[in-house]
C-alpha cells in the first residue's frame, strides 16, 4: 500500500476510516469531504450533569452547538390534577412538591391565591405574615446554595458543592426545627400556618445568620474571583435583555441582563414594601453575571431575616375566623405530634360549635367562592404564578402554576446554540431548572 | 457474572459465597438516578455532614455499566419508565435496586395517571425505602441493610435455585385486589 | 338563571331575609350541582338529595372598573378602533373581579388584540405569564368548554390583566400567540398536552410533557385520575388495582 492508512470502508454508522500511523493531513482530507454529516448528542434523561430529569438533544459540528433542543417530561407528575381531587387545604402538601427546592414559595403562591379567592387577604395576622417572609427567605438562601453547589460540581468543582451543601445543612436544620420536615414542608396554609414557631426558633435562626455571614466570604474567596471558575463561566450563556423579555424570562436571568424586575418591589406582597433591601443586577447578560446576581441576593436575604426576627410579635399564626382556620393545636404527645389533649377536651367536651367546624373542615373543608384569580411571587428562580379557578366547591377545580424554570427553561437553546459543548452544561446550570418545578 | 459459573456445584461455594459476599458489599457503586425531591437527599447523603464515603460509595456512576446499584430516587413517570428499565439493562450483573421514597415505592400521593404506582412495575426491588423524602440517616440505613443481603448472596446453583423459589412464591401470591385484611 | 324556586332573589330584594339565599344568581353559569355532599349513588338519606344549586363565575362588569382599568381598557378599545376593529367584536366582555381586570376575547381576533397589548406605548405588556387551560364539561358552557387563560405583565406601567379566551370542545381551535410571545412556545405546547387545545399557528405543536404516543388529554375532567397501565417496551403491566404482588 502506498498510503499510510488503510482506505476507508463504508459501514452501515457511517464512513470508518483506519489510520495507521501516518499522514494526518490526508485523513483529515478525507473525512472533510463528508463534513455535511451532521451528529446528534442525546444528553441525558439520565445524566449526572443535568438538572434532575432534563433530556438535551444538541446538534454538534465538532465541539460547536449548532442546534440545542430541550426534551423534558421525564418527570410530569400531574399534581394539578391532583389538587383537583383533594380540599384547599390538603393543596398545599402538593404543591410543596412541584419545585421541591423552592417549597415555601409554591406554598406561598398557593396560599396567597386560596385567600384571594377567599377575601381574607387582610385578615391573615402580621405574625404569619412575618413568618411566611422569614421562611421564604432562608428558602432563598437554600435554593440559591443548591444552585452554586450543583453549578460548581457540574464545572468539576467538588468543594463548591461540599460548601453549598455544608451551608444548606443549617437553612434544614431550620425548617425542621420550625415545620418539621427537612423537605415537603406543607407548614403555610390557606390563613396563616401550620403552628407557631417552636421556642427557641428565633434564637436559632439568628445563630443561623451569623455563621451565614461568616461563610459568605468564603464563596467569594472560592469562586468569586477564581480565575479558572470565571474562564469557564465570563461570556456564556449569553441572553440579553430583548431575548429575556421575548423568552418570558425572570429571575437572575432578567437581572443578570440589567433589568431590575423583582415581584417583591414591583407588586409587593407579603408586606415586602415594608422591608429595606436592594434588588441587585449585573450588565452582563451571562452565567457569571447570575452567579453574582445569586450571591448578592442572598446577603440581601440575611438581611431581610434580621428584619423579620426584629418583627415578630407574639400573635396568632391563623386567620381567626374559624371557617376557614384549620382546628388544630398541634403537641407533642407520648406518640408523635398531634392534636394536644388539650385542645380535643375543649372541643369535644366544651364546645358543640368548636366540634362541628372540626368535623366540616377536616371531612370536607372549606367552600370558596366561584372565580379566578392570578397571584405571583418573586421565587429563588423567578415569576412563580398561581392560576386558580375555584367553582364555589371545597375542592380547587383548577389549579395551574407557572414556574419560574419552565418558563426559563426555554432560554436554553437561545443561550447554548453557537458555543461549545462543555458550555452548555455551564447555561443549563446558570438557569437553575429544577425538574420537579419544569414538569410539575 | 465472572466466577460463580466456572465454579463446581457443592461444598466449595458456601466460603467463596461469604468472601464474594463480602467483596462485593465492601465497593457498591451507585449509578445516578436521581429524579426528584428524593434525589436532593440522595446528593445530601454523599455530601460533608452523612458522607456515604464512610461505607465505600461515595462515587455515584454516571454510566449505568459501571454501577451495580440502582438508587431510584424519587417519583417515576409514565414518560421515564422506559428510560429507567433501559438504564437497569445496562448495568451489568449482579445488581440491586433501592427504591427511595413512597413515590418510587408505590406511587406515594400521586395516585394518578402520570406517575408508575411503584417501580418494581418494572423493575425488581431489593429494598423499599419510606418517606418522603427519606432523611439521609434512612438511605444510609438502608443501603447497610442492602449490604446485609449482598453479604448472604448465593453464588452459581445455589443462586438460581434462590431465583426460582422466589419466583415459584411470587406466582402464588394473592393479587392485591383479592387480599383481605382488616381494611377490607 | 333568573327564576328561582321561591321566586325571591335576596341580592335584589333586602326584604327577603326569611327566605334562604340564593347565591349564583348573577354571573356566568358553568355547572349545575344537585344534592349537598357530591355523592349520587345510593338513596336520599340525608334530605339535600334534591337541593339544585348553580356554580356561576363572575359576571360581566360595568364602567366604571376603577383604578387604572378603565385607562387599560380605553387604551384597547381606542387602539383596536384605530386598527378598524369594533372593539365589541374583540372583546366579548370585559370582567373585574377580586382585584383583577379579565377580558373575554374572540378566539378569532385574539392574536390582534394581544399585539395590540403588546405593543402600544399605553398598554406595553411586554412579558406574558403563559397560557392556563381550563376545561368546564358541562351543558351550561356549551360552546366554551375549553378556555385558555393568558396573563400579561406590564413591567412599563407594572400592571397584570388577564385574557380569557374560550373554545367548544367540538372545535378546540385558537390561534396562537407564539409569535407574539415567543415565550408561549412551551406553555401552548404543554396546554395542547393536557386540554388538546390545538393552537393553530404554533411551530410545533406536539405532546411535551406525556409521552409522545399518549392517548388522550388528561388535564380534561373527563379524564379519570388514575388506574392507567404502566406500558413499556412493549410490554403492557395492569394498573396497580389488577396486579399481582411480588415480595
Amino acid at each position: 500500500m502506498s498510503t499510510s492508512h488503510a482506505t476507508p470502508r463504508e459501514t452501515t454508522e457511517g464512513t470508518v476510516y483506519t489510520v495507521t500511523g501516518g499522514d494526518w493531513d490526508e485523513v483529515a482530507q478525507a473525512a472533510a469531504k463528508t463534513d455535511d454529516e451532521r451528529i446528534v448528542v442525546n444528553m441525558g434523561p439520565q445524566h449526572p450533569s443535568t438538572h434532575g430529569v432534563l433530556r438535551l438533544i444538541l446538534e454538534i459540528d465538532g465541539e460547536t452547538v449548532t442546534e440545542a433542543r430541550c426534551g423534558i417530561g421525564y418527570l410530569h407528575t400531574g399534581i394539578e390534577k391532583n389538587l383537583e381531587y383533594r380540599n384547599w387545604t390538603q393543596g398545599t402538601t402538593f404543591v410543596t412538591r412541584m419545585d421541591y427546592l423552592t417549597s415555601f414559595y409554591n406554598e406561598t403562591g398557593y396560599c396567597l391565591a386560596v385567600e384571594k379567592l377567599l377575601g381574607i387577604e387582610d385578615d391573615i395576622p402580621d405574625r404569619a405574615t412575618i413568618i411566611r417572609v422569614l421562611l421564604m427567605e432562608l428558602n432563598r438562601l437554600s435554593s440559591h446554595l443548591v444552585c452554586i453547589a450543583t453549578g460548581g460540581m457540574e464545572l468539576g468543582a467538588t468543594t463548591i458543592m461540599i460548601y453549598g451543601f455544608r451551608d444548606r445543612e443549617m437553612i434544614l436544620d431550620l425548617y425542621e426545627l420550625i415545620t418539621g420536615l427537612r423537605m415537603n414542608h406543607a407548614y403555610i396554609r390557606p390563613g396563616g400556618l401550620a403552628q407557631d414557631l417552636p421556642p427557641g426558633a428565633v434564637d436559632q435562626v439568628r445563630e443561623f445568620v451569623k455563621k451565614m455571614k461568616k461563610n459568605m466570604p468564603e464563596y467569594d474567596k472560592l469562586a468569586t474571583g477564581n480565575p479558572v471558575f470565571k474562564a469557564r463561566m465570563q461570556g456564556v450563556g449569553h441572553l440579553d435583555l430583548a431575548g429575556c423579555m421575548a423568552l418570558g424570562a425572570t429571575g437572575p436571568i432578567l437581572r443578570s441582563a440589567g433589568l431590575p424586575h423583582d415581584l417583591r418591589k414591583a407588586q409587593p406582597y407579603c408586606g415586602y414594601e415594608t422591608y429595606d433591601f436592594e434588588v441587585p443586577t449585573t450588565d452582563t447578560c451571562d452565567s457569571y453575571g447570575r452567579f453574582l446576581v445569586r450571591l448578592e441576593e442572598m446577603r440581601q436575604s440575611l438581611g431581610i431575616i434580621e428584619q423579620c426576627l426584629d418583627r415578630l410579635e407574639p400573635g396568632p399564626v391563623m386567620v381567626g375566623d374559624k371557617k376557614i382556620a384549620w382546628p388544630a393545636q398541634l403537641a407533642l404527645g407520648p406518640d408523635g405530634l398531634g392534636n394536644s389533649l388539650d385542645h380535643i377536651k375543649n372541643i369535644m367536651g366544651t364546645s358543640m360549635e368548636a366540634l362541628i367546624h372540626h368535623f366540616k373542615l377536616v371531612t370536607e373543608g372549606f367552600r370558596v367562592p366561584p372565580g379566578q384569580v392570578y397571584t405571583a411571587v418573586e421565587s429563588p428562580k423567578g415569576e412563580l404564578g398561581v392560576h386558580a379557578v375555584s367553582d364555589g366547591g371545597t375542592r380547587p377545580y383548577r389549579v395551574h402554576f407557572r414556574d419560574p424554570s419552565f418558563t426559563n427553561l426555554q432560554a436554553m437553546a437561545a443561550m447554548c446554540e453557537g458555543g461549545q459543548v462543555a458550555d452548555v452544561i455551564v447555561a443549563v446550570a446558570s438557569i437553575d431548572p429544577v425538574m420537579g418545578g419544569v414538569d410539575r | 457474572m465472572g466466577i460463580e459459573e466456572k465454579l463446581p456445584s457443592g461444598f466449595l461455594l458456601t466460603t467463596v459465597e461469604q468472601a464474594a459476599g463480602w467483596v462485593r458489599k465492601s465497593s457498591v457503586f451507585p449509578a445516578t438516578f436521581g429524579l426528584a425531591c428524593c434525589a436532593i437527599e440522595m446528593m445530601t447523603t454523599g455530601a460533608g455532614r452523612y458522607d456515604l464515603a464512610r461505607f465505600g460509595m461515595e462515587v455515584f456512576r454516571g454510566s449505568p455499566r459501571q454501577a451495580d446499584l440502582m438508587i431510584v430516587a424519587g417519583r417515576v413517570s409514565q414518560k421515564m419508565a422506559p428510560v429507567l428499565r433501559q438504564v437497569y439493562d445496562q448495568m451489568p450483573n449482579p445488581k440491586w435496586v433501592i427504591s427511595m421514597g413512597v413515590c418510587a415505592s408505590s406511587g406515594g400521593m400521586f395516585n394518578n395517571y402520570a406517575i408508575v404506582q411503584g417501580v418494581d412495575h418494572i423493575v425488581p426491588v431489593d429494598i423499599y425505602l419510606p418517606g418522603c423524602p427519606p432523611r439521609p440517616e434512612m438511605l444510609m440505613d438502608s443501603i447497610l441493610k442492602l449490604h446485609q443481603k449482598i453479604q448472604g448472596e448465593k453464588l452459581g446453583v445455589n443462586r438460581e435455585e434462590a431465583a426460582r423459589e422466589a419466583e415459584q412464591a411470587a406466582l402464588k401470591a394473592l393479587p392485591t385486589i383479592e387480599m383481605k385484611g382488616l381494611l377490607r | 338563571m333568573s327564576e328561582k324556586s321561591n321566586g325571591v332573589n335576596p341580592d335584589k330584594d333586602l326584604n327577603a331575609q326569611n327566605l334562604p339565599g340564593m347565591r349564583g344568581d348573577h354571573g356566568d353559569v358553568v355547572a349545575t350541582r344537585h344534592g349537598m355532599f357530591g355523592a349520587n349513588n345510593g338513596g336520599d338519606t340525608s334530605g339535600y338529595g334534591g337541593l339544585v344549586r348553580t356554580v356561576a363565575m363572575p359576571g360581566a362588569g360595568a364602567r366604571p372598573y376603577g383604578g387604572w382599568f378603565d385607562e387599560v381598557a380605553d387604551e384597547l378599545e381606542g387602539a383596536l378602533e384605530e386598527q378598524g376593529l369594533e372593539p365589541g367584536n374583540a372583546i366579548e366582555k370585559t370582567v373585574v373581579d377580586r382585584g383583577e381586570l379579565t377580558f373575554h376575547i374572540a378566539r378569532e381576533h385574539l392574536l390582534q388584540v394581544a399585539k395590540t397589548l403588546r405593543d402600544d406605548p399605553a398598554l406595553r405588556f411586554e412579558l406574558c405569564t403563559g397560557v392556563s387551560g381550563v376545561h368546564f364539561p358541562g351543558p351550561e358552557s356549551k360552546g366554551r368548554e375549553l378556555h385558555a387563560v393568558y396573563h400579561l405583565r406590564s413591567i412599563t406601567h407594572n400592571r397584570l390583566i388577564r385574557l380569557d379566551v374560550s373554545a367548544p370542545d367540538s372545535d378546540p381551535h385558537i390561534p396562537s400567540v407564539v409569535p407574539v410571545y415567543p415565550t408561549n412556545d412551551w406553555h401552548e405546547r404543554e396546554t395542547y398536552d393536557f386540554f388538546g387545545i390545538v393552537f393553530d399557528g404554533h411551530p410545533a405543536l406536539t405532546r411535551i410533557m406525556m409521552p409522545d404516543d399518549w392517548q388522550g388529554f388528561p388535564q380534561r375532567k373527563d379524564y379519570p385520575l388514575g388506574g392507567i397501565p404502566v406500558e413499556y417496551k412493549g410490554a403492557q403491566i395492569p394498573a396497580p388495582d389488577q396486579r399481582r404482588s411480588y415480595s
